[in-house]
């Protein structure tokens, strides 16, 4: 009984002292990438590449689900707002959850799962494949040849892509309200500047999806680098940098959300 | 895949995000209306300001006349004092009373002023004479319950000034 | 001392999370040579390499190359170093995101700020030297074995190395590319002045050139020699190794419980 008791502290002591190496592990990677990030910035070409996968190729789904998910929030929300008769608000409503929440927030899971999962790929394999090694070999260092490009590619396209889900998603909302249901167009343009505020909302937005951009970044590049060398060790790197950026995401988001919308 | 082909998708990429950016600023944010940059600031002292808020609109006949630059509580006075931005275009008689509104039911409060008659008009640093507070909903409910103990009727419909975003 | 062996190894052990790889290994490599590092698979021949290109510390003991203790130098010195060291990893590693082109022009890129023509004349030149001038606008993903083995060779011979090391280069491939590699390691060897380490386990293609062997048997040198002290050598482990016969020095059955009692071993154990 007492040992059933000792052992599963010690279990809990392991994991929990586990996490927090691997913590810290990954910070220290995080200080050498930005410590190593002046390759990714002087030769800004091999940033741009990765610009190139991590956004340009996240364009469609990202556009795609924006789109959609403002086509909802237009419907849901004027089925709510008309009960109270006020279905004037739509354009608010659908602003002020896409520019505050679901802007940053839905774009940044998709990102993890588009970009955040082939970054870790892509890394992982190459370590399994002895390129990262051959890199070393050749006096390349990989962290800022291989590593720090891809993170600032997220870094940079992150904002973008949510913004444009953002963008897009009030244009679905604007769409569904203003066209097929018929709110004002006045009105639904007019109540939304009235009640989105450039610093508060958008800013703020802006924010969000750059530190998402980050975290994911951040844990898409460790996963990839840390993946254990085999076909089995990258899948499961890839799936635990969904999983975590996902969680990080969520996260994240709520301790943001607590500094910067309250009160005010 | 060319180099050519890259450079030129990712131009695409950043001005398509930085034009949604511009978007988001412009057409579904206050940015292209907020930057009333000619403004003159006047005080009004309230004995509640209820759920009043920091950049909330000061109308006059419902038209946005200027902003709520800052709210602070005067310890001697024992009440709240507001300053207000307003356009320098628009000129208000020094006997204009501002009160405290909500839009609608349970929407955000904003400041009317009431125009009076007054030559005289408001400067940069003056400060209001007659303010009317925010109405709270919980005195006016006991008010209501205390009338109805007392027989009496609720003379009007009350505008809140509930807790809102 | 030093001005006749470019790499020397001297008494190094090498432990991994406190199991044993290397136990007192010492060798040298005179300049000039090919050398192979023979041995089953799994007996530490990788990471005699590895040591030598200071990817791994020993535990004890040093490892010079060209004069230097490699686990004594700072990360920049040790680049320095491993700018004048190639390496063929064992699938040749090639980045598959470039073309056989980038792939060989990488380091020279890397590491020097030649114009654009220059690096083009060197990266035809090397890929000439090996043979597939032809295939400089191809992806790794469209070469075969034998080809990316090559455009690999192509790779870490670029900026003209005083030390090549091979990692199994003849693994996985047919008996016409083994000979390619084969005179490849001698022609490249001999036209760049430059040594070999060669770690294999392909001992009639490796005894074919090499001028010395060490043989490599539980993290231990069992034995050395030439090519025909090799063949003709009656060391049991080097016999058994070099005539492929199943059993001998190194048994046949890995180390386990006697055959009988496993078999009336309850099942489920």
């Amino acid at each position: 009984m007492f040992d059933a008791v000792l052992r599963g502290l010690r279990l809990i002591g392991r994991n929990v002292i586990d996490r927090i190496w691997r913590l810290g592990y990954a910070s220290r990677f995080f200080a050498a990438v930005l410590m190593h990030s002046g390759t990714a910035l002087r030769r800004y070409n091999l940033t741009i590449r990765e610009i190139y996968f991590a956004g340009v190729l996240s364009l469609i789904i990202i556009s795609v689900s924006g789109l959609f998910v403002g086509m909802v929030l237009g419907l849901q929300g004027y089925d709510t707002l008309q009960r109270y008769g006020s279905s004037d608000s739509l354009g608010v409503l659908v602003a002020l959850s896409l520019v505050r929440e679901l802007g940053p927030v839905v774009a940044g899971l998709l990102f993890a799962s588009r970009a955040g999962s082939a970054i870790t790929a892509e890394i992982g394999l190459m370590k399994a494949t002895e390129q990262i090694t051959a890199m070393e070999m050749m006096a390349v260092d990989p962290i800022a040849r291989v590593v720090a490009p891809r993170f600032w590619g997220g870094v940079i396209s992150m904002p973008l892509l949510a913004a444009l889900f953002s963008a897009l998603g009030v244009f679905g909302g604007w769409l569904v309200g203003v066209v097929l249901i018929g709110v004002d167009d006045g009105s639904f343009w007019a109540q939304m500047q009235a009640a989105v505020d450039f610093r508060q909302d958008i800013v703020n937005g802006v924010i969000k999806s750059a530190v998402f951009g980050m975290a994911v970044a951040w844990i898409a590049v460790f996963e990839g680098y840390d993946a254990i060398p085999t076909a089995e060790g990258v899948s499961r790197a890839t799936t635990r940098t969904v999983v975590t950026s996902s969680l990080a995401i969520l996260a994240l988001d709520f301790v943001l959300t607590a500094f910067m919308f309250r009160g005010i | 895949m060319n180099r050519a082909t890259i450079d030129l998708w990712v131009g695409i990429f950043v001005a398509l995000g930085l034009a949604a950016l511009l978007v988001l600023a412009l057409k579904v944010g206050n940015l292209a209306s907020a930057n009333i940059s000619d403004t003159y600031t006047v005080q009004a002292n309230f004995a509640n300001i209820g759920g009043l808020k920091v950049r909330a609109p000061v109308k006059s006949s419902g038209v946005v006349v200027g902003r709520v630059a800052g709210i602070s509580f005067d310890a001697k006075e024992y009440h709240a004092v507001v300053s207000l931005q307003i356009d320098r275009r628009y000129e208000f008689p020094r006997d204009t009373i501002p009160s405290i509104l909500t839009s609608g039911l349970l929407g955000e409060q904003y400041i009317g002023l009431e125009v009076g008659g007054d030559p005289k008009v408001l400067k940069d640093g003056d400060t209001f004479k007659i303010t009317q507070s925010a109405v709270v909903l919980e005195k006016l409910i006991s008010q209501f319950l205390f009338d109805k103990a007392a027989e009496g009727e609720p003379k009007k419909p009350a505008a809140a000034g509930a807790e809102t975003k | 001392m030093s001005a006749e062996q470019l790499v020397e190894v001297d008494d190094v052990s090498f432990a991994y999370e406190r199991r044993p790889i290397l136990t007192g290994v010492s060798l040298k490599i005179p300049r000039g040579k090919v050398i192979a590092i023979m041995g089953a698979s799994g007996c530490g021949k990788t990471t005699l390499l590895r040591l030598i290109s200071g990817q791994v510390r020993p535990t004890r003991g040093t490892v010079r190359v060209d004069g230097q203790v490699v686990h004594e130098l700072d990360r920049e010195g040790l680049y320095r170093l491993r700018r004048r060291m190639g390496m063929l990893f064992q699938f040749g590693a090639l980045f598959t995101d470039m073309s056989v082109f980038d792939n060989v022009a990488f380091q020279i890129r890397e590491h020097t700020d030649l114009p654009a023509e220059l690096v083009r004349d060197l990266v035809m030149m090397k890929l000439h030297a090996v043979g597939l001038r032809g295939s400089h606008a191809f992806m790794p993903s469209e070469l075969s074995g034998g080809m990316a083995r090559r455009v690999a060779l192509a790779r870490a011979i670029a900026l003209d190395p005083m030390l090549i090391m091979y990692d199994e280069p003849f693994t996985g491939l047919d008996p016409i590319s083994m000979g390619v590699i084969g005179q490849l390691v001698r022609a490249l060897n001999a036209a760049l002045g430059a040594s070999s380490i060669i770690v294999t386990h392909d001992v009639q293609e490796a005894l074919q050139l090499v001028d010395y062997v060490y043989f490599v048997s539980e993290g231990r040198i069992v034995a050395e020699g030439t090519a025909d002290e090799v063949r003709a050598s009656r060391h049991p482990y080097v016999h058994q190794f070099v005539w492929a016969e199943p059993d001998g020095p190194v048994p046949f059955d890995y180390p386990a419980a006697a055959f009988r009692d496993e078999l009336l071993r309850a099942p489920h154990v």
